[in-house]
């Protein structure tokens, strides 16, 4: 499953690439891109474990870029 | 998320800065150190606690606009060393601008406390700058995109209009659209007639007629008439949601100078940290002047931040690609905007690509007494029964009726031609081989295209000669493409050969190739495929519908004329919304345009970089010129990048 997720927001290019590289290495992740043009998290997951997934991005990122939040 | 504490979660979501407040915070800060500044020039402070009591006193001063203005960005960073980031921009810079405070502690060498203060004051107003620049190049690119519909009418049973949500119009439902408003959703007129306006999607600004029975597509305005409109799609697979979500997710695929950033980004930093330590360390080592070499090394972590490549070059792309949608060019990812531009080999379907694909009557040969108009309503009536394209364009050509009780015993043989009886007459209209087998041979006719012999009884009563014409822009095409530097314009056609060879000398093609199956089409593409160079690109333009094989053989696959096509517009990595071939040019033209910005883009913020670099290892930069190499430059870089969007010239 691949679902699309806006961001707000992340203030700069270089922490949303360094972002992406860190949750793509997250458990569960099949792809993640994090777009800081159009301010877009897309995650890919297996269906099964999507949610869990969700929680362990959206944990990541809270963590690594406070100003920057999920909007599920 | 399950175990976390909700009230915790809560705590932590504080409310984002505002860039207003943030400008009035640094505006504040500004005034502080200039007032600071001033003191401590004139002398002041020196009077008031003597020698070298107001570098102390400085010091604390310089300190109070330094946390005014970068309190945030010392918070960021602490963050980020907690989390073990060291290479973030803010912890770069709270590094930089606090060493500048702690060369205090070199009572011997110059004070930096200003510089330190004012490095961070200066990093601010350029974060400042560069928000205002991607949030506008942002707006701009989304208002550019802007042509979704927030509503759709629909009429309740006593007639009122009412507004609803377009997800929620089920399909096949009737909506009414009004003059003035955007078509919310694909779909048959029912009632009504009108003129829309279909610029938002194809660039073109003809209005195009539309009445009962006309398809109309989303996007487009409705100009004069009110018209009712029963949908064929839901919402969200209508066009102009479907064109939404290409160009949104355009930038996911990722051109090859991008990939090459990002790998480049992830390496620059790391190097140029180690490289100022080294610095610091080793030039202290060597020369004892400790200060002087940590001060270079805390220049070099000013410039370490990649910002400007890594914001410019996915927003030249995103410019790029925003522009080409405007008029009317889809282009599905940065990678085929990067491909565009390095194409050399353009290959052409001719049919409905580079020729209009509908047929028309081009001659009327009468001969043995008949007339241009008598020889039209024996071909017409004869035709009368057929669907095939030809049938339709003999039956278009001719202006009187068609009276079917004149005709008996019609039929037809396929690919060959059709035979009926009229007015008791055997009436027998078609190829060469048709007329063979009736016995008649058929005189030959030197104008390229269809050629329709026409036999009444025995008496051979003349031929119609029935052609595709060639679009109006299709040789301004060609030309601004060998222009723009294609190398070859190549035709593929199923056509014979003498149509094809016609069609090729009016536009000056460089190739053709006639009689193709639909197979050899591909084989073709892979023959001009292996004969190009590594660096250069094909393209293939079709009208995605029967060549889809082919769009995804090419590097890069065009699909034209697929406004409402859903198939065109799946196969093709770059879509014309209309079916004018001229615009393949100025798509090329926009690509062209974009990876010259990002070129520009890169060398630009790389050469300044390195510049900074060599001289602050030299000991000839300062901190305010490296704050410039960081901030500055991106912010050159943004604006630079935001020429992508500007798709007029093109």
């Amino acid at each position: 499953m691949k679902k699309s997720f806006k961001l707000d927001e992340i203030d700069c290019a270089n922490c949303a690439r360094e972002l992406q590289d860190e949750l793509t290495q997250l458990e569960g992740v099949k792809s993640v891109s994090v777009n800081f043009m159009t301010q877009k998290l897309t995650l890919e997951a297996e269906d099964n474990e999507f949610e869990e997934v969700l929680d362990r991005v959206v944990e990541f990122t809270a963590e690594a870029e406070p100003d920057c939040e999920i909007i599920l | 998320m399950a175990t976390a504490d909700p009230k915790k979660k809560k705590k932590k979501r504080r409310k984002k800065e505002s860039l207003e407040h943030k400008r009035n915070r640094i505006l504040v800060a500004l005034a502080v150190f200039v007032a600071v500044y001033a003191l401590d020039e004139l002398g002041v402070l020196e009077r008031a606690f003597g020698n070298p009591g107001d570098v102390y006193a400085s010091f604390m001063l310089f300190l109070v606009p330094f946390v005014i203005a970068g309190h945030d960005v010392l918070k960021k960073a602490w963050n980020n060393i907690r989390h073990g980031k060291a290479f973030d921009e803010s912890f770069l810079m709270a590094v930089a601008t606090l060493g500048a405070f702690a060369m205090v502690f070199f009572p011997d060498t110059d004070p930096h406390m200003a510089e330190g203060a004012a490095v961070m004051l200066f990093y601010q107003v350029g974060e400042l700058f560069q928000a205002y620049a991607v949030g506008k190049s942002r707006k701009s690119i989304s208002s550019m995109m802007d042509i979704a519909p927030d509503y759709a009418n629909i009429e309740d049973a006593e007639g009122n209009l009412k507004q609803v949500d377009p997800n929620e119009v089920a399909c096949g439902s009737i909506i009414v659209i009004k003059p003035g408003e955007r078509v919310p959703i694909d779909g048959t007129i029912v009632e009504g007639a009108t003129q829309l306006d279909t610029a938002a999607l194809t660039g073109e600004s003809i209005p195009r007629h539309a009445e009962t029975g006309a398809e109309v597509v989303s996007g487009c305005i409705n100009m004069t008439g009110l018209i009712k409109v029963k949908t064929t799609k839901p919402f969200g697979e209508s066009t102009v949601s479907r064109i939404l979500e290409l160009v949104e997710n355009a930038s996911e695929k990722k051109a090859r100078t991008e990939n090459f950033i990002t790998r480049f980004a992830r390496i620059y930093t790391p190097a140029v940290t180690g490289a100022a330590a080294l610095l610091a360390v080793g030039g202290g080592i060597v020369t004892g002047a400790w200060p002087d070499w940590i001060l270079r090394g805390l220049t070099f972590l000013v410039v370490s931040c990649p910002c400007a490549l890594v914001i410019s070059v996915p927003l030249s792309f995103f410019g790029g690609i925003g522009g080409a949608s405007k008029i009317g060019v889809l282009v599905k990812g940065s990678n085929y905007l990067e491909a565009l531009a390095e194409v050399d080999t353009v290959v052409f379907d001719k049919t409905g690509t580079l020729t209009r694909g509908t047929f028309s009557v081009a001659e009327i040969h009468p001969e043995n007494g008949y007339t241009e108009s008598s020889l039209l309503e024996m071909a017409a009536l004869a035709e009368s029964f057929s669907d095939h394209p030809i049938a339709q364009s003999v039956r278009a050509a001719y202006t009187g009726e068609l009276d079917s009780k004149r005709i008996a015993n019609s039929g037809n043989d396929s690919g060959h031609g059709v035979f009926a009886t009229i007015d008791g007459k055997k009436v027998i209209v078609g190829n060469a081989k048709m007329l063979a087998k009736a016995g008649f041979t058929a005189p030959d006719c030197e104008i390229a295209g269809t050629i329709l012999h026409v036999l009444v009884d025995t008496t051979y009563a003349g031929h119609i000669v029935i052609a595709d014409t060639v679009k109006d822009d299709a040789k301004q095409t060609i030309s601004d493409l060998h222009a723009a530097g294609v190398r070859r314009c190549v035709m593929l056609t199923g056509d014979r050969e003498e149509v094809a060879a016609a069609v090729s000398r009016e536009l000056c093609l460089d190739e053709y190739h006639a009689q193709l199956l639909p197979g050899d089409k591909v084989e073709r593409v892979e023959k001009l495929l292996a004969s190009e160079g590594a660096k250069h690109k094909l393209a293939f333009v079709g009208d995605g519908i029967n060549d889809a094989p082919v769009l995804t053989r090419a590097d890069v696959g065009i699909a034209m004329g697929a406004m409402g096509s859903d198939a065109a517009i799946e196969a093709a990595d770059i879509v014309l919304m209309d079916d004018k071939p001229s615009n393949i040019a100025r798509a090329m033209r926009i690509a062209r345009k974009t990876m010259g910005i990002v070129w520009q883009n890169i060398v630009f913020a790389l050469s300044v970089k390195l510049l900074i670099l060599a001289l602050a290892a030299l000991g000839i930069a300062n901190m305010w010129l490296a704050v410039f190499g960081d901030v500055g430059v991106a912010i050159i870089a943004i604006l630079n990048a935001m020429r992508a969007m500007n798709v007029k010239g093109a």
